[in-house]
């Protein structure tokens, strides 16, 4: 492992000069039938220019984490504890007049079902000019050509047409491309892509992939790309952190965690996808059971009871005792597992498998 | 998972039913369904239909399973729908082991009903609420007047223990089980009936990944133990590929591309089989620059409502030219083609990746991108 954490800086845990610094960010719920822990604990850092990719299943935090972020959660029913540092401006406790300052500006975010996310009721022109009206104090006329403008920059066959239809009248990729303009409308720093592509076809999603990545090559922004798609993390993202029940369980590079990954869960993930040159007389590797309850998470760590490398570990203790990822480095997994054990388990075990 | 239904294998009667032969058990030629648009108030007015599938032909052999791939809206779900005859075909005919069921009355395809089975894609609308599980799995044997040895109840839990459920959740609801375990109900309420065909349509893209393993490999145990056949729906091709012996391409209504597994996977012919299988984005992080050729279409899918003349691909195709408009490429076995591997295109690809050309790039925004950076 330590070979591996010496490659170049990255979103680490140490520099605080980064430009999205997460620190120890709990998101709890308040509901009828109790407390659920949807972030328990979580940080990350990621520099600007960068792309850095969520993954795990349902429920275990990834949206949650990005709408703190944005401040989009409820304050009635939402605790949010811990830092959120953009560019070293604080947002946890950010009044909402703040936020709005920034949220289009500096930070957008891209949602997953298109359809859901505009407003049936504007043209798409006007539901792109209006952030670039507000935050830059331009006129109709100019945030009009501007959405032209970066409707022809998202791929739209005749821009000057399309600008006055309404979301229904285009299709999904169309719309996803819609989205994406209007999240780059006013040049932000920070990217959210929450699930950007799953509601569309492949060769659909194929092309929207690419075009976030040149537009980020263009423009230099910091993406954080939420999925659930492995293969959509390969193609996309420089880091990884691998989510689970509310925690960050592992991070690397792309590189690091989909070659050499060291969390049960990271290998559960991988050889649970079939791929297109994979043996098709092997059977698929499942992760048993299904992911935890957040209202009363499993003691020790989360992954425990999904877990087939438990009794690798001395004196039962992954039952007991929460795993911690290691402090102030860059790689690593939260695992009880000894380093050397991770990499005797992942060589003899799993990497056949993804062969 | 396997032990389970190796003693359910044992436990089946003798195979009943009808049907006789040695031919393929489902057989499909011209098969076609259109849905009317109708306009107007009072007198509708038929002002055009949506071509959801436009004359389709394949076959399913026994224990076989024949993978539909194909993007939303290409007709992969209506073809299910019709097979099972829960639509009812505009044109075209479907043989079931020797019978013509293509307009079969409710009563001549009473006892076939339970040998062609459904499993849904949304495990969340396909169960009754209201019903506990049991009563979901048993229902259909007692409409279906099957009496299994030992009573239904025993059956039901038998079931049960083949999908990998607890037997003893009999009596609980839908609700009280997460997706996977649903999905698996539901598979235990189609085995219940002995089918001999499941057509399964996207039966794990609403699952989670580490569950989505689990349910493909329920159904790949249930079909080598009770050789059942497949017609396996989905758009995730790697999914398909693991499960299919054989794979049909599907495009705006039609069959573009059929073949067994390796020829659709490595020696595609048809333009939109290659730029399908490009797009998919695979967990594996090259080591050299990319490993694969790149295609990037431009747009999305015609409407089906109006679909183009000649080849129907070929308005987002890199290789057509005047006679892909004027002549609709029959689906044959072309020159280079394996056995049994059919494609409808006038100027098929090359089959080997090192004849081709490396990127093809349609999409105007992507290529003005990516020529801006190459030139910085």
């Amino acid at each position: 492992m330590s070979t591996l954490s010496q490659t170049a800086a990255g979103p680490g845990t140490a520099p605080a000069s980064s430009f999205l610094s997460v620190r120890d960010l709990y998101v709890h719920f308040a509901t009828e039938d109790g407390t659920v822990k949807a972030v328990d604990g979580l940080s990350f850092d990621l520099e600007r220019g960068s792309t850095l990719g969520i993954v795990g299943e349902s429920g275990s935090g990834k949206s949650v984490t990005n709408l703190a972020v944005l401040g989009l959660h409820n304050p009635l029913n939402t605790a949010i504890q811990g830092e959120i540092l953009l560019d070293g401006q604080e947002l946890t406790g950010a009044s909402e007049r703040q936020l709005n300052r920034l949220r289009g500006k500096k930070m957008a975010m891209i949602f997953q079902d298109s359809l859901a996310a505009l407003s049936p009721f504007y043209t798409v022109g006007r539901q792109i000019a209006e952030p670039f009206m507000k935050h830059t104090g331009a006129t109709r006329r100019e945030a009009r050509a501007r959405a032209v403008e970066m409707l022809r920059r998202v791929g739209i066959p005749q821009p000057d047409l399309r600008v006055d239809d309404y979301p229904h009248q285009f299709s999904g990729g169309m719309r996803q491309r819609a989205m994406i303009a209007m999240a780059l409308v006013c040049d932000p720093d920070l990217v959210i892509a929450d699930e950007p592509t799953t509601a569309l076809d492949v060769t659909v999603q194929a092309q929207i992939l690419d075009l976030l990545k040149d537009l980020q090559q263009e423009t230099g922004a910091a993406i954080i790309i939420i999925t659930h798609d492995l293969g959509v993390i390969a193609k996309t993202a420089d880091h990884v952190m691998v989510m689970y029940a509310g925690r960050c369980v592992e991070r690397g590079t792309v590189k690091e965690v989909m070659q050499r990954p060291q969390h049960p869960y990271t290998w559960g993930l991988l050889s649970s996808v079939p791929r297109l040159d994979s043996s098709v007389d092997t059977p698929l590797v499942p992760i048993p059971g299904a992911p935890p309850s957040l209202l009363s998470p499993p003691p020790g760590c989360p992954f425990h009871p999904r877990c087939g490398f438990t009794d690798q570990v001395a004196g039962g203790i992954c039952a007991t005792a929460r795993p911690e990822l290691p402090e102030g480095e860059r790689r690593g997994s939260a695992c009880h597992l000894t380093a050397t054990q991770k990499e005797a388990v992942f060589i003899e075990q799993i990497h056949p498998r993804l062969r | 998972m396997s032990e389970n239904a190796t003693s359910l294998v044992k436990q089946r009667g003798p195979a009943s039913g009808s049907g006789s032969g040695s031919g393929p058990l489902l057989e499909v030629t011209g098969l076609a369904k259109y849905f009317p648009i109708n306009m107007g108030f009072l007198f509708k007015r038929h002002v055009g239909d949506v071509r959801a599938v436009d004359g389709i032909d394949f076959s399913v052999g026994r224990g076989e399973t024949l993978g539909l791939v194909g993007e939303s809206g290409c007709g992969k779900s209506t073809t299910g729908r019709l097979v099972t005859r829960l639509l009812e075909p505009t044109a075209g005919k479907i043989v079931y082991a020797g019978q013509d069921i293509t307009h079969a009355s409710r009563r001549a395809l009473a006892p076939i009903r339970s040998e062609i089975q459904m499993i849904f894609q949304d495990p969340y609308a396909s169960l009754n609420p209201r019903q506990t599980v049991g009563d979901i799995i048993a229902n259909p044997m007692v409409v279906n007047g099957i009496k299994p040895p030992g009573g239904v109840e025993h059956r039901v839990r038998e079931l049960l223990e083949t999908v990998g459920l607890n037997p003893e959740h009999y009596n609980r609801f839908p609700h009280e089980f997460s997706g996977g375990q649903r999905q698996r109900i539901g598979v235990a309420r189609a085995l219940g009936m002995e089918p001999k065909l499941i057509v399964a349509d996207e039966p794990v893209s609403a699952l989670d990944v580490s569950i989505q393993a689990q349910v493909v490999n329920l159904l790949q145990d249930l079909q080598r133990e009770l050789n059942i056949a497949f017609l396996f729906i989905a758009h995730d091709l790697a999914i398909v590929r693991h499960f299919s012996q054989r794979i049909a391409v599907m495009y705006l209504g039609r069959i573009v591309e059929v073949g067994d597994r390796d020829s659709i996977y490595r020696r595609p012919r048809h333009p939109y089989t290659h730029a399908l299988l490009s797009a998919v984005p695979e967990a594996v992080v090259d080591e050299e620059g990319e490993g694969r050729e790149r295609i990037r279409l431009a747009g999305d899918v015609p409407s089906p409502v109006n679909p183009p003349s000649g080849c129907r691909f070929r308005t987002r195709c890199w290789k057509a030219q005047d006679k892909c408009a004027a002549e609709t490429p029959p689906l044959v076995r072309i020159e280079g083609n394996r056995e049994g591997h059919l494609t409808a295109c006038h100027f098929p690809e090359e089959p080997t990746v090192a004849a081709r050309d490396e990127d093809v790039v349609l999409d105007p925004a992507l290529a003005a991108i990516e020529e801006a950076t190459d030139t910085h």
